[in-house]
């Protein structure tokens, strides 16, 4: 129901982006969905990648602030409407949805979502049979 | 000497001539022991040529204020004859060595005869007596040992005075407080960080400080440190902790020390001569402003100094101390002449900003403050470094960053622009920090 994002401190630095990707690349890690917010001053860079836990520790030796999240990953499909119904569940639960980006593989949408109660969520995913992908799935994908 | 008067009673001196003398009676010691230091630095390499370049003699000496006549000594000086060019005396007559922790270029290093040990020690054991330390008392003293004078400065000041003395050193926490249980300290020599920590073990342990052991005393020092942080070493450890200042090229401890009003410091001025300048102008401040530390040796045979600019910025204390000692009161440091920020015509240290920073958890040790021009106005930016990434939440950093901003505000009362940057981004210089960078435009 849920996978581990990988949040990473950005300094607005010339390659400091580079620098980061390159270190996980170095060690065979995959990089499935990232997206970057920015201030004027910093960035927080996030990533879902095959091997979460792998990448935090590279991250972690490399004296990089990072931080590992819990996020829902809910599949969609691309169907005209399929992303708003989604999205309505969660609002009829009375949930806000803190941040929340997309990617597409191998013909699925999948939902990356953080709100601002993981409990209720997770149960509103439950009871409307929302299709979902785990940790264990990362690899696969 | 009343040494084994311990009735506790206030207006107790290690020797009560000295320390009460008054202030004519001081005068004509400091300038008899300056003419005979005088003398004797003609022996070393370094004020031999200073003395003959500037035409001095102990004849030039009349009165205190010819003092003024000799140069400054600064710490470069020390690097520049290192290790043997500031001796006075034959080095055979010389029986120990100290160095200061310098992590650049050449250490400083202090020579020092068997007289020189002796006076040193029963300085340290005047201020410990000062504080009400007895020969009854088991003194622990949690300094690191070997070059570093707050080791064997204790051990022997604390020897002197008849303590039963423990030379734990530095470190091992868990250790530290089986001694003080095992042993009955009752008092401390400790950085007051250290203090902190320490109290924080024991209560981790179970051990309350204040129930569970027998410290009464703590003398505390070798880092600056705010009032604030003595109170709370104070409540936390229920003892009564009392500020101390040395420097190695001062010998070491016991230079200046708190008595029982921990109202200001009292240097000891039958070992050293106190002038306070403008480190700008290097001219004396009014009475009883802030200034610059200037001290002349004068009860030192192996390496005299003259005029040593020690860089930290104090000020004397007008008025006599209630406790009955004539030597002059020195405030709390206010830093260091060298990290001074002089900025919107407001003088700030660094040690207030990181006083500040360090109370967030959320941060790492490493700031580093940059003053520039920007338009016509001087601008402050502190950057500091995140421990580590505890929040992926862009508000929780936003939220963060105005907190510490106001209290910076509140403390320094000018706005800086704070910047969280990531965990090892800041600069090092030979591995120790860079804290200041000044790149206004001084026309």
């Amino acid at each position: 129901m849920t996978v581990n994002q990988i949040s990473i401190f950005l300094e607005n630095k010339y390659g400091k982006l580079s620098e980061i990707l390159a270190m996980l690349a170095e060690e065979k890690i995959r990089i499935i969905a990232a997206t970057v917010a920015d201030t004027s001053e910093y960035g927080i860079l996030r990533i879902i990648v095959s091997e979460p836990q792998k990448a935090y520790k590279i991250l972690k030796s490399n004296n990089v602030s990072a931080n590992l999240t819990d996020v829902l990953a809910i599949v969609t499909n691309s169907c005209a409407g399929s992303f708003a119904q989604t999205l309505s569940s969660f609002t009829k639960a009375g949930l806000s949805i803190e941040y929340m980006y997309c990617f597409s593989i191998n013909g699925k949408s999948i939902l990356i979502l953080r709100t601002n109660n993981r409990e209720a969520a997770r149960e509103v995913i439950r009871r409307n049979s929302l299709e979902y992908i785990c940790e264990s799935d990362l690899v696969k994908l | 000497m009343n040494k084994h008067n311990i009735t506790g009673k206030a207006m107790e001196y290690w020797q009560k001539d000295i320390e009460t003398l008054n202030r004519e009676g001081l005068n004509k010691l400091q300038l008899e022991r300056l003419k005979k230091t005088i003398e004797l630095a003609g022996n070393s390499p370094f004020y031999s040529k200073i003395f003959k370049e500037n035409g001095i003699t102990t004849n030039s000496i009349q009165s205190l204020d010819d003092l003024q006549k000799i140069p400054f000594t600064t710490k470069d000086d020390l690097r520049n004859n290192y290790p043997f060019g500031m001796a006075a005396i034959p080095i055979k007559d010389c029986v120990r060595i100290h160095s200061s922790s310098g992590t650049t270029g050449n250490p400083t290093v202090v020579l020092h005869s068997a007289r020189d040990l002796e006076q040193w020690a029963n300085q340290v054991a005047r201020c410990m007596y000062m504080v009400g330390i007895r020969d009854t008392d088991v003194f622990q003293n949690t300094s690191g040992y070997g070059m570093f004078t707050g080791g064997l400065g204790f051990q022997y000041g604390a020897e002197k005075l008849g303590c039963l003395t423990v030379p734990a050193a530095a470190g091992n926490t868990k250790r530290q407080i089986k001694f003080i249980q095992d042993f009955g300290t009752t008092c401390l020599h400790i950085i007051p960080s250290y203090a902190t920590r320490l109290a924080e073990v024991m209560y981790e342990m179970g051990i309350d400080p204040r129930r569970d052991t027998k410290l009464h005393t703590f003398c505390i020092g070798a880092e600056p440190h705010s009032e604030e942080q003595r109170q709370r070493i104070e409540q936390l450890m229920g003892i009564k902790a009392y500020n101390c200042f040395g420097m190695s090229e001062m010998n070491g401890p016991g230079v200046a020390f708190e008595c029982t009003e921990q109202n200001g410091l009292h240097i000891w001025e039958d070992n050293v001569i106190v002038e306070i300048i403008d480190p700008l102008t290097l001219q004396p401040v009014k009475e009883g402003e802030v200034g610059e530390l200037v001290l002349t040796t004068i009860n030192r045979e192996a390496m005299p100094l003259f005029r040593y600019r020690t860089r930290d910025l104090t000020c004397v204390l007008p008025g006599e101390c209630p406790c009955g000692r004539t030597h002059k009161r020195l405030s709390r440091f206010k830093g260091r002449s060298d990290d001074m920020i002089i900025l919107k015509g407001v003088n700030l240290f660094p040690i207030q900003i990181e006083k500040i920073l360090m109370q967030f958890k959320e941060l790492g040790s490493n700031y580093l403050i940059t003053i520039e021009t920007v338009g016509n106005n001087d601008e402050m930016l502190i950057e500091v470094e995140l421990s580590d990434l505890f929040t992926d939440d862009y508000s929780v950093l936003q939220r963060l960053t105005k907190e510490i901003t106001r209290q910076l505000k509140d403390e320094l009362l000018l706005t800086p622009h704070l910047k969280l940057v990531a965990k090892g981004s800041l600069p090092t210089q030979d591995g120790k920090a860079v804290r200041v960078k000044d790149l206004r435009k001084l026309s």
